[in-house]
C-alpha cells in the first residue's frame, strides 16, 4: 500500500514536471514554415508545440509591450525587434544552450548587428527583399508586349497604374516598408528620419493611391496565384508562394517576382524570446532545432525565403538557393537597402502620412 | 433586515463599479499619460513603493495634452462623425426591417412563435467572424451576388460592393437585426389586443390604431433595440475592416491604428475616452428625460 501511494506521489510530481517543460508557443508569420517541420520537432523531443500566426508587426509588437502574451517564441522585424529590446521586452539568449548558433551566416549577422549586436537576443529566421509580383500576361495585356517589368516605374508611374488598376493592384500594409520604397524611387535616403523628407512620399502615391484596390500584407498571395489581380507590391517569398500554387494549379497564370533596378528593402525576421517566456528552456530547445542545417533549409525549401544560417545552403533546393529574386548576386545585394526604426514622434507622423494615403484624410 | 436592503443595493453598484468605472479610470489614468519606450509603453506608472513622494510625483506628471492634441488634427473629428453617421443610419434600416418582422412573429399564430424566434437567434450559432466571411464572398467582384444579377441579365458588368461603405451598412444591419428584433418582439408580444379593437370601436381606422396604439406601446422595445445596435455599431472594428474599403473611416479603426500602428496608448486612451462621452452623455440626457415623463405622467 506504502510503496502505491510513493509512487503514485512520484507519478504524480513527474507528470506535473513534464506537464510544466514539455510545451513551447510559438508565434510566427502566416503561410511561413513547412508545417511537417512541426511535427517532427514534437517527435524528436517530446515537447508540445503550439504555434500561432500573425501577418503584422505592429500586432506583435502591441503583445510584446503588453507583457504577458504567454508566447515562448516570438519573430519579430529588426526594425521593430531593436525598438522591442530598448523596451525590455526580450531575455538575452543562452548560447550554451544553441549549439547550432555556429551555423549562421556572417553576411546576415553582419547586418543584424545593426538590430541586435552579437546575437545578443535573437536569431535570424528568415530573410527577404519587399519587391514587386506580377501576373506576368495580364501585365503585358495591360501596358503592351515589351513593357519594362525591371522598374519601380510599373507601379508608381501614374500612367502605368491608370491601366493597370481595372486588373487590380494591392500594396502591403506596411508604412514602414511603403514609404522607405517610395522615397528610394524618388531618389531621397529610404531611411530618412525627416518627417519634411518622409512627407515627399506623397508625391509618389497621389497620384495613384485611387488607382490601388486594396491595403492588405497577405491577402495577395492567393489573389496573385488565382489571378483575381495582377501586380501586388509584396514580400519576396510570398510572391514566389503565388507563382508556386499558381503552377501548381495549372490555372494559366504565371507570376513572377521583381527586385526592381532602383533597389529595394532588405529586410530580417529575427526569433527571440520574451522575457516573460512561460517556458524558456523548451523555446531554447526550439531555436536549436530550427538552426539546425537540414531543417532551416526545409523551411527555406518549403516557403521560398533565403534564411540567415551558412550551413543548410548545401540542403536547399537548386529552385531557392539559385534563384536570384531569393538570394540575390551581389550586384543586387549592393542595391538593396535596410532602415532603422522611427522614433515615436516620428512614427506618429509616418502612420499619419500612411492614413492620408491610404483614406484621403 | 437592513442588512438584506443594503446587499440588495450594493449589488449592482458593486457590478457598476467593477466593471465600468474600475476600467473606466485606468483608460482615464492612461489617456493623461505620456508615450515611452518601456513595457507597458506609457509614462509615468504609479510607483507605490516609494509612498506619498511616489504618489505625488504621479499625479504630478499627468496632464491634458493628448486631449488637446486630438484637436489638432481634423483626422479625428471625421472619424466620429462618420462613425455616427454610419451607426445612425444602420440603426434606421435595421429599425425599419427589424420591426415589420418582430411585429409579424407576435401577431403569427401561438403554436409558431417559439419557431419563428428560434429562427432568429440561430445564425448566433455560428461564429460572427465566419458569418462576416460569408459576406465576401457574396459580395466580392466575382462573388454570388454577381453572378446571380449577371446571369438574370440585370447588370453586365459586376458591381463593386465589397470594400465600399455600402458593404459596411450590410454587414452591420445583417449582424445586429436580431438585437433590434428581439426586444420590440418581447414588447409587442405582451401587447393586450383587445386595445386595438378598443380603438376601432371609438372610431380608429386599422392604420390609426397602429400610429396611435402598437407603435406607443413597443416604444419601449424600438429605445432598447436602437440603443443596442447604435452603441456597438458606433465603435465597430471588425466590420469595416473586412468590408470596408480604405475609404471607410470610422472611430474603430482610428484606434486601432494609434494602439497598433503609433503605439500611443496614451492618445488612443484619449480617443476611447472621448468616444465613451460621445455615447454617455445623450444616453443620461435621455434618460433624465424619460424619467421626468414618467414622474409627470404620475
Amino acid at each position: 500500500m506504502k510503496t502505491t501511494v510513493l509512487s503514485l506521489t512520484a507519478t504524480l510530481a513527474l507528470t506535473a514536471a513534464a506537464v510544466q517543460a514539455q510545451e513551447v508557443r510559438v508565434y510566427n508569420w502566416s503561410d511561413y514554415i513547412d508545417e511537417e517541420l512541426l511535427t517532427q520537432f514534437e517527435q524528436e523531443t517530446g515537447i508540445d508545440l503550439i504555434y500561432d500566426v500573425f501577418d503584422s508587426n505592429e500586432v506583435l509588437e502591441t503583445k510584446m509591450l503588453a507583457g504577458g502574451s504567454g508566447y515562448d517564441v516570438v519573430v519579430p522585424t529588426g526594425t521593430f525587434l531593436q525598438r522591442q529590446i530598448q523596451a525590455g521586452a526580450f531575455q538575452p539568449l543562452d548560447k550554451s544552450q544553441l549549439p547550432n548558433i555556429d551555423n549562421m551566416w556572417d553576411v546576415v549577422t553582419d547586418r543584424t548587428d545593426v538590430y541586435d549586436p552579437g546575437q545578443e537576443y535573437a536569431i535570424n529566421y528568415m530573410w527577404g527583399t519587399t519587391g514587386i509580383g506580377v501576373n506576368v500576361d495580364k501585365v503585358k495585356e495591360a501596358l503592351g508586349e515589351d513593357v519594362a517589368m525591371n522598374s519601380w516605374d510599373l507601379v508608381f508611374d501614374p500612367a502605368n497604374m491608370e491601366k493597370l488598376a481595372s486588373c487590380g493592384v494591392h500594396f502591403l500594409d506596411a508604412p514602414a516598408e511603403m514609404i522607405p520604397a517610395a522615397l528610394n524611387y524618388l531618389g531621397e535616403d529610404p531611411d530618412s528620419h525627416d518627417p519634411e523628407v518622409i512627407a515627399r512620399a506623397m508625391e509618389v502615391y497621389e497620384p495613384i493611391r485611387g488607382d490601388i484596390q486594396k491595403f492588405h500584407s497577405s491577402e495577395y498571395i492567393n489573389a496573385l496565384a488565382n489571378g483575381d489581380i495582377c501586380v501586388a507590391v509584396g514580400w519576396s517569398g510570398d510572391i514566389l508562394q503565388a507563382r508556386d500554387r499558381a503552377a501548381e494549379a495549372d490555372n494559366g497564370v504565371t507570376v513572377e517576382y521583381i527586385i526592381p533596378k532602383e533597389g529595394a528593402q532588405m529586410w530580417f525576421d529575427q526569433m527571440a524570446i520574451p522575457v516573460d517566456a512561460p517556458n524558456p528552456e523548451a523555446a531554447h530547445t526550439f531555436l536549436n532545432f530550427i538552426m539546425d542545417a537540414e531543417n532551416m533549409a526545409a523551411a527555406s525549401n518549403y516557403v521560398y525565403y533565403a534564411n540567415g544560417n551558412k550551413a543548410s545552403q548545401e540542403y536547399l533546393n537548386d529552385d531557392v538557393i539559385g534563384d536570384p529574386a531569393i538570394y540575390p548576386d551581389q550586384e543586387t545585394l549592393d542595391n538593396l537597402f535596410t532602415t532603422t526604426p522611427y522614433p515615436p514622434r516620428v512614427q506618429r507622423t509616418v502612420t499619419r502620412l500612411w492614413t492620408e494615403i491610404k483614406s484621403g484624410v | 433586515m437592513n442588512l438584506r436592503r443594503f446587499a440588495l443595493i450594493a449589488v449592482p453598484y458593486i457590478w457598476l463599479l467593477a466593471l465600468f468605472l474600475v476600467p473606466f479610470l485606468i483608460v482615464l489614468k492612461i489617456s493623461l499619460s505620456d508615450i515611452a519606450l518601456a513595457r507597458p509603453p506609457y509614462m509615468p506608472q504609479l510607483d507605490l513603493s516609494a509612498g506619498w513622494e511616489g504618489i505625488t510625483s504621479f499625479f504630478a506628471a499627468l496632464d491634458f495634452e493628448n486631449f488637446v492634441f486630438l484637436t489638432t488634427d481634423d483626422l479625428y473629428w471625421r472619424a466620429y462623425l462618420s462613425s455616427l453617421q454610419i451607426a445612425a443610419l444602420s440603426t434606421f434600416i435595421t429599425l425599419c426591417i427589424g420591426y415589420p418582422i418582430a411585429y409579424g412573429m407576435a401577431r403569427a399564430p401561438l403554436e409558431w412563435r417559439a419557431t419563428l424566434l428560434m429562427l432568429v437567434i440561430l445564425p448566433f450559432w455560428t461564429s460572427f467572424l465566419i458569418r462576416v466571411y460569408a459576406w465576401m464572398g457574396i459580395l466580392s467582384n466575382e462573388g454570388l451576388l454577381n453572378q446571380f444579377l449577371m446571369w438574370t441579365g440585370l447588370i453586365s458588368a459586376p458591381l463593386t460592393i465589397l470594400n465600399t461603405n455600402t458593404a459596411v451598412y450590410i454587414g452591420i444591419v445583417y449582424t445586429y437585426l436580431p438585437f433590434m428584433i428581439l426586444p420590440i418582439y418581447a414588447a409587442l408580444e405582451k401587447m393586450d389586443e383587445s386595445l386595438l379593437e378598443a380603438a376601432e370601436d371609438l372610431g380608429c381606422s386599422r392604420i390609426q390604431a397602429f400610429w396611435l396604439v402598437t407603435i406607443p406601446l413597443s416604444r419601449n422595445g424600438i429605445i432598447a433595440g436602437c440603443f443596442l445596435v447604435f452603441i456597438p455599431a458606433i465603435g465597430e472594428f471588425v466590420i469595416p475592416s473586412l468590408l470596408g474599403g480604405s475609404g471607410t473611416l470610422m472611430i474603430g479603426k482610428v484606434l486601432w491604428e494609434e494602439f497598433f500602428s503609433n503605439r500611443d496608448w496614451p492618445v488612443a486612451s484619449a480617443v476611447a475616452i472621448i468616444l465613451l462621452l460621445i455615447l454617455i452623455i445623450p444616453i443620461i440626457l435621455f434618460q433624465r428625460n424619460e424619467q421626468k415623463a414618467r414622474e409627470a405622467e404620475g
